[in-house]
């Protein structure tokens, strides 16, 4: 069975006046119908700039690797070149939830104006059918009077509410794959708790993909299915979420899970990744961790160890510098 | 009273709050009858979700917000300082000896200074120091406590990182020589290896310098950390306050208990446990009668739900207050 999405080989690197960067190497992965990756790491670490490459929303000085594939429903969206191919996916077959909903919606734009537009845009249906899709889409997510807030404007609406009514928006089309990027860091933890299980009732009633991009652990714990670590452009590890976070193997996963303060184990030291997340600019050769890695083996030091992932149990991959590294501590 | 560094006794923030130049004014009372001691070198933390009114308190007591009724006494080792009623050298005293730490390290520094300049520019406008080599002293003196490097000090702050940045704020903070540091939000905007880090940083610098902290933050786990002392705040009210372990392994109240199960677990085997708390934080502009919390309650007596119990703290165990309504 052909996966829902699966992307192979990319490279994603802008130019800029400093040089190029390389944002994104040489990363795998595949989601399929129903089922929640969950993409880690910290800020810098291209996660979200995976994402944007799926919708071809990076900006103008971002160029692709010509042997890289985003197959996305049996079709190569690098392959694309006209507005026409993009309009397809943008908000038809992929929707995205963006972080910050206050900066998403337009501020002098009601919501059921905005939400009407792109249903008009993406479904063969009339402005009446789409105005009553957009207020049971609203219902669906838990607004209440959704018949008021869909002539109100995003300014009126509370955070936790704004991002309800932007998940709305995004699955009111009925995207085969949802980005999510980010979508409950601005929220509270109860808020927080509240969307993370609306987005998981409706992953599972309408069975999309999803991508779940976050740095926090404990919610990728929560919503994921697999998960991809990320650090300076490539994927350190990857697996099943059960695996990955109880028998992490790389040391920069290691690192995550021990920085996180787990109020369920207060003696427990908060220990740091030392160092710093380095410039993109002067990326390490070899393996990225090493400048950070905490007993790094003398070849990965050096950088002669290229990157590479290797599987170490069933669908469970690590980056092969990280094994040795990670078997000793 | 020896051992307390700040006592804020019966205090209320109100403002005012006009929708538009006809309807009539109104009070938002974002702080109510606020009452908490603040041991000498405790890391007292405040927690609560946005609009609970944890800023505003932490801004009241360092003066920089106007409190509407109650007073705030800051006990330093000469005198006391009355916080609601000082002249403009005792406010300049304290705020030498009160400073604050802000959220978000990328606006909290200017673009156009060198960090050399942002880390001494307290010490000249509260004319601390006396020349130029005495506070290029300092500043090198707190700059090594906040792990910066002396060649850190002569870049300007676009070259750093989130938790570079942030212990540079650290280091401003600082260099007065204060005894009492407000945290609002300090580590919530970085991630969590540098979370740990600053976090670490500042319970360090604690002892070293003897430093007192009220740390503001919406992170349970983190503050289950850090601090000795945990008030939890509601809609402008204390709902429930105690020594951090008693509290996170024993909670009383239902908003606590509520807080603690929405915390993502790490174990991807133990999921959404969460007592799922109902719609949002009611507006401060008309917050229920009685107990503020009742609206979203899950578990609401038959007294509590007409509001007429009156917001009040009831000691449960020695140190550890609960509002009257949820320890019933």
């Amino acid at each position: 069975m052909s996966h829902l999405l699966e992307v192979k080989n990319l490279d994603v690197k802008f130019d800029t006046d400093e040089g190029r960067i390389t944002a994104v190497e040489n990363i795998s992965f595949s989601v399929d119908q129903g089922e929640v990756l969950g993409i880690v790491g910290e800020s810098g670490s291209g996660k979200s700039v995976t994402a944007k490459s799926i919708m071809q929303l990076n900006p103008g000085n971002t160029s692709y690797n010509e042997d890289a594939e985003i197959i996305l429903d049996n079709e190569n969206v690098l392959k694309f070149n006209s507005k026409q191919d993009l309009k397809k996916i943008r908000g038809g077959k992929v929707s995205m939830i963006f972080q910050e909903p206050m900066a998403s919606f337009a501020p002098a734009i009601k919501i059921g104006a905005q939400m009407v537009e792109q249903l008009l845009i993406h479904k063969n249906i009339n402005k009446e059918e789409a105005k009553s899709t957009s207020i049971n889409m609203l219902k669906r997510v838990g607004i209440a009077d959704a018949e008021k807030r869909f002539n109100q404007y995003a300014f009126e609406l509370s955070g936790g509410m704004r991002q309800r009514a932007m998940i709305a928006m995004a699955l009111s089309t009925m995207p085969k794959l949802l980005l999510a990027d980010e979508p409950t860091t601005a929220l509270d933890v109860t808020i927080q708790a509240q969307v993370i299980n609306l987005i998981k009732d409706i992953i599972k009633e309408y069975q999309m993909g999803v991508i779940f991009i976050t740095h926090d652990l404990g919610v990728i714990a929560q919503v994921a299915d697999h998960v991809a670590v990320m650090y300076l452009g490539s994927v350190v590890e990857k697996g099943p979420v059960n695996e990955i976070l109880k028998n992490p193997k790389h040391p920069y996963t290691k690192g995550l899970l021990q920085a996180l303060p787990d109020i369920n184990n207060l003696d427990a030291p908060l220990s740091p990744i030392p160092g710093n997340i380095p410039s993109p600019l002067d990326r390490p050769t070899g393996c990225v961790f090493r400048t950070r890695c905490p007993h790094h083996n003398p070849e990965g030091k050096d950088g002669k160890i290229e990157m590479k992932l290797i599987e170490v149990e069933p669908s469970h991959w690590v980056d092969q510098c990280g094994i040795q590294c990670g078997q000793n501590g | 009273m020896g051992d307390n560094l700040i006592s804020v006794n019966n205090v209320s923030v109100n403002f005012d709050y006009q929708e538009n130049f006809i309807s009539k004014k109104q009070k938002i009372h974002a702080v109510n009858n606020i009452n908490i001691k603040i041991k000498k070198g405790s890391f007292f933390g405040l927690v609560g979700e946005s609009g609970s009114g944890k800023t505003t308190l932490g801004r009241a007591i360092l003066g920089a917000n106007k409190i509407s009724s109650g007073n705030v006494i800051f006990h330093d080792d000469e005198r006391d300082y009355d916080l609601t009623n000082m002249n403009k050298q005792d406010l300049k005293e304290y705020r030498k000896k009160a400073q604050l730490i802000f959220q978000d390290p990328y606006a909290a520094l200017s673009p156009r200074m060198t960090v050399r300049d942002i880390i001494a520019e307290p010490l000249e406008v509260m004319k601390i120091t006396n020349s130029r080599q005495e506070t290029d002293e300092r500043v090198r003196d707190i700059a090594a406590k906040c792990r910066l490097n002396i060649e850190h000090l002569r870049r300007f702050p676009h070259a750093f990182s989130g938790g570079q940045r942030q212990r540079i704020s650290i280091a401003r903070a600082l260099v007065s020589n204060p005894k009492f540091i407000v945290a609002d939000e300090s580590v919530a905007a970085l991630d969590v290896s540098i979370q740990a880090d600053i976090l670490n940083l500042l319970k360090q610098l604690q002892v070293e310098l003897n430093l007192t902290y009220l740390f503001i933050s919406h992170d349970l786990s983190v503050v289950a950390h850090v601090c000795d002392v945990v008030a939890v705040m509601y809609l402008g009210h204390i709902v429930e306050m105690g020594p951090s372990r008693e509290l996170f392994k024993n909670p009383k109240h239902s908003y606590t208990k509520a807080l603690l199960s929405s915390i993502p677990s790490i174990d991807p085997e133990k999921r959404s446990e969460a007592i799922e708390l109902k719609g949002e934080i009611p507006s401060a502009l008309n917050p229920p009668p009685g107990c503020v919390f009742r609206t979203r309650c899950p578990n609401p007596g038959i007294d509590c739900k007409g509001g007429e119990i009156k917001m009040g703290l009831t000691e449960v165990e020695p140190g550890h207050w609960v509002d009257q309504c949820c320890a019933l």
